[in-house]
C-alpha cells in the first residue's frame, strides 16, 4: 500500500462516518438520537454509502486504468462506449419491464444494464482486439482502434438513448428515464449494493492484472511489446476490467461522470506516477469522492435532492476546463 | 548470434524489406545505415520480435524469435525505440526500472548498475520532464540495460544529441558490446558507423546491399551509389570525416 493509499483511506474513513451521520435528520454520534435511528441507518445510508464507496472505487479505477491505457490524463471510462450502452440497455428496460412479470421487471433494469455493457464490451474487443497482419497494428492500432470504436459506440447509444427518450411510452416513463440518466443513489438499497459490489471488486482485480503492463506502456507502444506486453491480452484485461467496473455502476447508479477523469489527477501527485501506483489509490479516492458528493447532495436545503450525476458534472466540467488549462501551458 | 534469415517485411501491405538475410554477432557493435525509407527501422522491429515477418524468419541463438515467449524473448532482448514519447512524468528511478518488467522482480542491485553505468546516479530523483536531451538519451539507454538483455537493439539513439553527449553515449553502448552485450543500432551518422561499429549492414529500397567491416561496406563509391552523392572519406582510421557534395 503506498502513501496515496494510505492518504485515501484514512480520508475514506471519517467521510464513511460523517456520511452515516448528516442527512435530512442530524444522528449525533454521542447522546440522544431520532427514534429510529438504528433503521434510518442499517436500512438508509449504510447501503448507500456502502454504494457510494463501491461505485466511486469502480470509476476511480476505471480512470486510472484509462488515463494509463490511453497514455492520455484527459481520458475518462465513461467517454468510450461501455457507460453509454449500459445506460442504453437501461433505458430499454422502461420498455421491457412492463412487458416481464413483476418478480422478473424488479431485475430487468440492472440486467439490461449490465448486458449493454457487455454488449458495449464485446463491441470494443471486437472492434479494437483486430490487429494487422504485418505487425503494424500491435499495441498501437489497438489503441488508437479502441479509442475510434469506443467513441463510435458512445455516439451510437447516445442516438438510441435520445431516440428512446423521445418515444417514451407515457409521460411518467419518460420522467423516470430522464431522473434515472441523471444518476443518483437515492432510495437504493441492500439489493443494489449485492448486485454491484461483487462485479465491481472483480472489475478492479481485472485491471490491477493490467497494472504492470499500463506501466510499460509509459514508454510508448513499442517499447511496451519489447517489455513483453501482450496487447491483445491488455486489451481485454482492460475491456473486462471497465466493463465490469462502470457496467457495475451504470446498472445501479445511472450515469455519473468525471470521477474516472478527476480522481487520478488527486493521486497522482501522491505516487511515482506509474499507472500501477494509481489504482488502488484511485479506487479509495473514488470512494471518497462519491461518498463525500452524496453526502453533500443529500444535506443541500433543495426541496428535491439534487442528482448526484449532475452534482458531479458541476465538479468535473471546470475541472476538465483547468486541466486543459494545466495542458496548455504544458503543466500536465 | 541473431539471425535474419530470408526475411521479407511488410507494413500498411507495402513490402519494407525483401529477402534479407544477415548474421550479427554479439560482442561489437552492428550499424544498420541506408537512405531514408530503406527499411532500417523495420529490420530493426523485426530482429526485436516486434514485427511479424511475412516471410522468412529471425532466429536468436537457433531460436526462432516467433517461438519464444513475449517474456522471454523481452528479457533477450532490449529494444530502445527513436526518441520514444515519455506518457508520465515519472522519476529517473522509476523509468529505469520499468527495463525489470520482464523480470518481474524489483531487480534493486540491477537498477543501482545501470543508473551508475550511465552516470545518473545524482539524477535518480529527477522528474524526467525536467532533463536535458542528453540526459534523456542516457535514461532511456539505462532503461534497457537495467533489464540486461543479451541483446540491446536501439533505433537512432544517438539523433538529436549535441556532440559531448553523442560520444557518451557511443562509449556506454562500446562498453556494453566489450562486455559481451549484441548492440545493434540504426545510425543516420556515416562517420560515427565507420569509426565505431564492427560490422555494417547497408540497406537500400528494402534490400541488403552491403555488409560487412565499415571499411567495406562503407566504401565512398557504395556511398555514391546508395544515396547519389559523391562522397569520400578523409583523416585517419577511426577518426575518419566523410566530405560529401553533388
Amino acid at each position: 500500500m503506498n502513501r496515496a493509499a494510505i492518504v485515501f483511506a484514512a480520508l475514506l474513513a471519517v467521510l464513511a462516518v460523517l456520511s452515516l451521520l448528516a442527512g435530512r435528520v442530524w444522528i449525533a454520534p454521542f447522546g440522544d438520537g431520532p427514534q429510529n435511528a438504528a433503521l434510518i441507518l442499517a436500512e438508509l445510508r449504510l447501503p448507500r454509502a456502502v454504494l457510494a464507496v463501491v461505485i466511486g472505487a469502480g470509476l476511480g479505477a476505471g480512470g486510472a486504468a484509462m488515463q494509463g491505457y490511453l497514455r492520455n490524463p484527459l481520458a475518462d471510462p465513461g467517454l468510450f462506449g461501455i457507460a453509454p450502452m449500459a445506460a442504453l440497455g437501461a433505458v430499454a428496460s422502461f420498455w421491457v419491464a412492463p412487458l416481464l412479470p413483476a418478480a422478473l421487471a424488479a431485475w430487468s433494469l440492472p440486467v439490461m444494464a449490465l448486458t449493454g455493457a457487455a454488449l458495449g464490451m464485446g463491441g470494443l474487443a471486437l472492434i479494437a482486439g483486430r490487429t494487422t497482419s504485418d505487425g503494424a497494428g500491435g499495441a498501437g492500432g489497438g489503441i488508437a482502434l479502441f479509442t475510434l470504436a469506443g467513441l463510435m459506440l458512445a455516439s451510437l447509444a447516445g442516438a438510441l438513448t435520445a431516440l428512446a427518450i423521445t418515444l417514451a411510452p407515457n409521460p411518467f416513463a419518460l420522467s423516470e428515464i430522464v431522473l434515472w440518466l441523471n444518476g443518483a443513489l437515492t432510495d437504493r438499497s441492500w439489493r443494489e449494493v449485492g448486485i454491484a459490489a461483487p462485479l465491481t471488486v472483480a472489475g478492479i482485480g481485472v485491471l490491477a492484472l493490467a497494472a504492470k503492463s499500463l506501466d510499460a506502456l509509459t514508454l510508448g507502444e513499442d517499447a511496451a511489446r519489447s517489455l513483453g506486453v501482450d496487447p491483445r491480452r491488455l486489451l481485454g484485461l482492460l475491456v473486462i476490467g471497465i466493463g465490469l467496473t462502470v457496467g457495475a455502476g451504470v446498472a445501479v447508479a445511472g450515469i455519473i461522470g468525471f470521477v474516472g477523469l478527476i480522481v487520478p489527477h488527486l493521486v497522482r501527485p501522491l505516487t511515482d506516477r506509474l499507472p500501477s501506483s494509481l489504482i488502488l489509490p484511485s479506487a479509495l479516492a473514488g470512494a471518497c469522492l462519491v461518498l463525500a458528493a452524496d453526502s453533500i447532495v443529500r444535506v443541500l436545503p433543495f426541496v428535491t435532492e439534487l442528482r448526484l450525476g449532475i452534482a458531479l458534472s458541476l465538479i468535473g466540467a471546470p475541472f476538465f476546463g483547468w486541466l486543459l488549462v494545466r495542458m496548455r501551458r504544458g503543466r500536465l | 548470434m541473431l539471425t535474419a534469415e530470408n526475411l521479407t517485411l511488410r507494413r500498411g501491405g507495402r513490402s519494407v524489406v525483401e529477402g534479407l538475410t544477415a548474421s550479427l554477432a554479439p560482442g561489437g557493435i552492428t550499424a544498420i545505415v541506408g537512405p531514408n525509407g530503406a527499411g532500417k527501422s523495420s529490420l530493426l522491429l523485426a530482429l526485436a520480435g516486434l514485427l511479424e515477418p511475412a516471410g522468412g524468419a529471425v532466429s536468436l541463438d537457433g531460436t526462432a524469435l516467433g517461438a519464444m515467449t513475449a517474456r522471454g524473448r523481452a528479457q533477450a532482448i532490449g529494444y530502445l525505440p527513436q526518441s520514444p514519447d515519455i506518457a508520465w512524468d515519472v522519476s529517473v528511478a522509476s523509468l529505469v526500472a520499468l527495463g525489470r518488467l520482464p523480470w518481474r522482480d524489483r531487480g534493486s542491485a540491477e537498477v543501482e548498475a545501470a543508473l551508475a553505468a550511465l552516470d545518473l546516479g545524482a539524477l535518480r530523483h529527477r522528474p524526467v520532464s525536467r532533463l536535458s536531451g542528453g540526459e534523456r538519451a542516457r535514461v532511456l539507454l539505462a532503461r534497457v540495460l537495467s533489464g540486461c538483455p543479451r541483446w540491446i537493439l536501439a533505433d537512432e539513439p544517438l539523433a538529436a544529441l549535441d556532440l559531448g553527449h553523442r560520444d557518451a553515449l557511443v562509449a556506454h553502448l562500446k562498453a556494453c558490446a566489450a562486455a559481451g552485450q549484441g548492440v545493434a543500432i540504426v545510425l543516420h551518422d556515416l562517420a560515427l558507423a565507420m569509426n565505431h561499429a564492427d560490422h555494417v549492414l547497408v540497406l537500400d529500397e528494402g534490400r541488403l546491399v552491403a555488409e560487412g567491416p565499415p571499411a567495406v561496406a562503407l566504401a565512398a563509391e557504395r556511398i555514391t551509389r546508395v544515396w547519389g552523392i559523391d562522397a569520400a572519406w578523409v583523416g585517419e582510421p577511426g577518426r575518419r570525416g566523410l566530405v560529401t557534395g553533388r
